[in-house]
């Protein structure tokens, strides 16, 4: 990242102001509901930022939320409104794709401690006119299942015809099988884990400490003081991205290739074209992304520990489950590999859930479940076709 | 010998030696060993094939355990609730009386433990289906007494190295099995090399040397 891109002017004013009027997003209020926190608290008031697709059939059996991942947001089949970028699971959610919008009525909301619209540590707190930084209660994946709970009271769907999501979002789904089995007919918790691992925490660790690190971040109060911890944020994710990805697939794409010369410049330039790949990334993710956001966002992955809410015995999380799962991993997934994914299925097993779980050969990694990977794609759709029919749903809807 | 009555098997089963759908002989006669509406986990299920028999035919609710990667996808894009997963190491997770009929078709051969996995089917499901090629066949006898090399026939198609089969027996050899861990079985089907039952008053001497394949119904003892 180039010192000029790093230190400029702050043309990304505008993204932490999604943080209390997104664009191109719909906003729930909830100003006399307060939500309560796993930390003990409650907060209030509070709202949530979502994006709907397709339409809703009258017997409201054909909702599809979709839980995103750590960095990920709401717009998830429609162009970002600060990147412009198409939506992050476009492949998988939009008319004809296998979570077909012309059949089903997709909600994605923006998770609780996001920065795209939900209330975060980067929202203005109404009750003193400030952002909240680090005075942002910390949350956990329960919380942000509880709050989607009641955007769903809201907007007056009682059960779901599936829950999908990756990584922290497939923890979502698992959360929402736990907490709300009779809301959910059908569950696709993909690349992910009950509990998030040490070497999981490890890594989120050093991402914050990376940010905590940036003399820009001022323990937290950089929107007050009108700073942008971006180095930090953007080292946290050039770190994070490496675990997004394998070996095979860094080398397939970049090797030891030069980035646009021939030779070494004996220097600490970018001169190999992962790192400039690298720098990239990191620069891109700060013009979207809040860093106290980032802090809470990886806090409440880490605690996640869906056997711990049940005296330790996973089983027990899904007891007479009626949801039907289907469980999917990647092999070269080295942040959550198949023998998390293994887990749930045994513990499903043991609670005679009814479970499907496929392992799906890439070299591309944890992100291949963003990615092109038409076994995937017909997996999903032949297991939401079968739950489709079981739930009743026509072709059409 | 057993509690085996092998009497009240519908002779008109006959007829599904031609079974019209196209649908593998001894599959369709397995479904016809599974009450209807049951709750059926189906050990090794390959490409699901015995599943959608079972789901079109039987109504049942059905979940397979499937070794190769390929035939699980295959069977999860079917709609099937199939796991990827080894009879041998896998059952152990799955609670008592979980299912109503527990089922290992053409599967048991290749098993690491033949044994251990009859009494984990029986302790899952109130029923076990098992069916296996019979090693005791005419052919087979044939071929490794005067061929002399390891016997290749259409249900057993390997050479010796490349065979997923390391536990082969023959109906005799089931029957035994049976006996030692002490489960009742209460149906049994030899099938010709044609697909067609064997004639059900004939001894087991007989079965076991002209069944080419065997279906049991099995179920514990208590």
């Amino acid at each position: 990242m180039s010192e000029a891109k790093l230190t400029g002017a702050r043309e990304a004013a505008d993204a932490p102001r999604e943080a209390d009027q997104p664009r191109d997003s719909l906003v729930a209020h909830f100003g006399d509901r307060p939500l309560a926190l796993d930390a003990g608290v409650e907060l209030s008031p509070f709202q949530i930022a979502y994006k709907t697709y397709g339409r809703l059939n009258a017997a409201r059996s054909n909702a599809v939320l979709i839980c995103h991942a750590l960095t990920g947001d709401q717009h998830v089949a429609s162009v970002h409104p600060v990147t412009k970028k198409a939506g992050w699971w476009e492949t998988m959610v939009g008319p004809g794709r296998p979570i077909d919008t012309e059949r089903y009525f997709v909600i994605c909301p923006n998770v609780v401690g996001a920065c795209m619209g939900t209330t975060g540590p980067s929202s203005i707190d109404l009750k003193t006119g400030k952002p909240w930084g680090l005075d942002f209660p910390v949350i956990t994946i329960r919380d942000m299942v509880r709050a989607q709970a009641m955007l769903l009271d809201h907007l007056g769907i009682e059960s779901l015809f599936a829950v999908a999501g990756g990584s922290m979002g497939g923890m979502q789904v698992l959360q929402w099988a736990a907490s709300y089995p009779e809301r959910v007919f059908s569950a696709l918790p993909i690349a992910c884990a009950t509990r998030h691992s040490a070497q999981n925490i490890a890594f989120h660790e050093v991402g914050r400490q990376a940010i905590m690190a940036d003399p820009e971040w001022r323990g937290g109060r950089y929107l007050l003081e009108n700073t942008n911890p971006r180095r930090g944020l953007a080292v946290a994710r050039m770190g994070a991205h490496i675990t997004y990805l394998s070996d095979a697939a860094l080398h397939r794409k970049f090797g030891r290739k030069f980035q646009d010369r021939a030779n070494p410049t004996f220097s600490f330039d970018a001169d190999f074209e992962v790192e400039s790949y690298l720098r990239h990334q990191g620069i891109s993710f700060v013009e979207r992304f809040d860093a106290n956001s980032y802090l809470y966002l990886t806090r409440a992955m880490d605690y996640f520990d869906l056997a711990a809410d049940h005296d330790g015995i996973l089983a027990k999380a899904f007891r007479r489950s009626p949801t039907r799962f289907c469980v999917i991993s990647f092999t070269s997934d080295w942040l959550f590999p198949t023998p998390e994914s293994r887990a749930i299925v045994h513990a499903l097993n043991a609670a005679s859930a009814r479970v499907s779980f496929a392992e799906i050969v890439t070299d591309k990694g944890h992100d291949a479940f963003l990615l092109e990977e038409p076994e995937l794609f017909a997996i999903v759709r032949g297991f939401l076709d079968g739950a489709g029919k079981a739930r009743g749903l026509g072709p059409e809807n | 010998m057993s509690t085996l009555s092998r009497t009240d098997i519908d002779v008109g089963a006959n007829g599904i030696a031609r079974a019209p759908s196209g649908a593998r002989v001894d599959l369709v006669l397995v479904a016809e060993m599974v009450e209807r509406g049951a709750k059926v986990l189906d050990v090794g299920c390959g490409d699901g094939e015995l599943l959608r028999i079972l789901s079109e035919t039987r109504d049942v609710d059905g979940r397979g355990i499937e070794l190769s990667r390929e035939g699980v996808n295959e069977c999860v894009a079917k709609g099937l609730a199939v796991i990827q997963g080894d009879a041998d190491t896998d059952l152990g997770n799955y609670p008592d009386d979980a299912f109503d009929y527990v089922i290992l078709s053409q599967t048991l051969q290749a098993t690491r433990q033949p044994r251990v996995v009859l009494e984990h089917m029986l302790r899952i499901g109130r029923h076990a289906v098992v069916s296996f090629p019979n090693f005791g066949h005419w052919q087979v006898r044939l071929q490794l007494l005067f061929a002399g090399h390891m016997p290749r026939t259409d249900m057993l198609p390997f050479s010796w190295y490349d065979t997923p089969n390391i536990h082969h027996c023959t109906i005799k050899d089931f029957r035994q099995l049976c006996m030692a861990v002490g489960v009742r079985m209460e149906r049994a089907v030899a099938l010709n090399a044609w697909g067609s039952p064997l004639r059900l008053n004939a001894p087991w001497w007989f079965w076991n040397l002209f069944g080419e394949q065997a279906v049991f119904l099995l179920s514990r003892r208590d």
